[in-house]
């Protein structure tokens, strides 16, 4: 799939287009699998502002990625053996849209029975995401505020500082 | 019973979105660009994301949204809604580490002059010995 591909590639460009449709198509996916929600917040987030900031760190660095000497047989054999191991706990899922998994026979249905008379949304992802969990979201926005603080301060003084160096050489 | 088609139906979601997680974990360690880290450990975080709502979905559900008039027609099924509100949260936190980390990388391309992986360590390989040959001297 699309991701080989950027597995594939050297032009970091190419590769930045093609992880933002792999995002939109994991969006569709998405869709497809009732959350609609979420799907737009990953065609928004991932397709949209991640690869913005992708092309934007481009931009600041280099374009073409070197190639690569060292082999990778001990990362494939890792790799191989990680999934190996997820596979085999798959094995005691339960199926794809069983009605009765554990998933969906204890939270989710109290969660549908009692969110109309408790909180009166007609969306119940909202009413959970902003009332049931909304401790979680807060700490969610702190995370988010405490990132967006992080680059500030990395990438603040960029201009000045190439600036002085500029004014060094000349 | 791993052989029956109705289990392998059942259980291809899961082995597709593992396939896909692994992908992004072997561009991970494997590509010495650290932009292509970034992407890949995007894409890991995106499978798992699909694993994930590919749990809460019912066969024959639908999104879990109300009609507007909350009149609601006990015979639909509706989809899992909490995995799709971890997923929310998961999401926005993603991109915030993801942005996180490219800004690290133009910083490191500021101080090392280049993005990649081996470059940057023949660089402080090369750094430390000329500090003990300057402790030497």
């Amino acid at each position: 799939m699309v991701a080989l591909l950027a597995l594939r590639m050297s032009h970091l460009f190419a590769v930045v287009m093609l992880a933002g449709v792999f995002s939109l198509l994991s969006a569709l996916l998405l869709v497809l699998m009732d959350a609609v929600d979420v799907a737009f917040t990953e065609a928004a987030v991932g397709a949209g502002v991640s690869t913005v900031l992708m092309l934007s760190t481009m931009a600041l660095t280099s374009r073409v990625q070197k190639p690569i000497k060292k082999s990778n047989l001990g990362a494939a054999l890792a790799v191989s053996f990680a999934g190996l191991l997820l596979l085999y706990g798959t094995l005691d899922m339960p199926n794809f849209g069983s009605n009765n998994s554990p998933a969906q026979t204890h939270l989710s249905n109290l969660y549908l029975t009692n969110s109309p008379n408790e909180i009166g949304v007609p969306n119940v992802v909202t009413a959970i995401l902003a009332s049931y969990r909304g401790f979680d979201t807060l700490g969610e926005t702190a995370v988010v505020f405490t990132a967006g603080v992080g680059v500030i301060l990395l990438l603040s003084g960029l201009r000045r500082r190439k600036q002085k160096s500029d004014s060094k050489v000349g | 019973m791993i052989f029956e088609h109705n289990f392998i139906m059942g259980h291809l979601n899961y082995w597709l979105f593992i396939m896909l997680m692994m992908t992004g974990l072997f561009i991970v360690i494997s590509r010495g660009n650290l932009i292509k880290k970034i992407v890949g450990l995007n894409i890991f975080q995106t499978s798992v994301f699909m694993f994930y709502i590919s749990i809460g979905k019912v066969a024959g559900g639908t999104a879990p949204i109300f009609p507007m008039d909350m009149n609601i027609n006990p015979s639909i099924l509706y989809s899992n809604p909490l995995p799709h509100v971890l997923i929310l949260t998961a999401i926005v936190v993603g991109i915030a580490t993801t942005a996180l980390g490219l800004a690290l990388i133009v910083r490191i391309r500021e101080a090392y002059g280049t993005i990649e992986d081996e470059e940057i360590s023949l660089i402080e390989a090369d750094e430390q010995k000329l500090e003990t040959q300057s402790q030497l001297a």
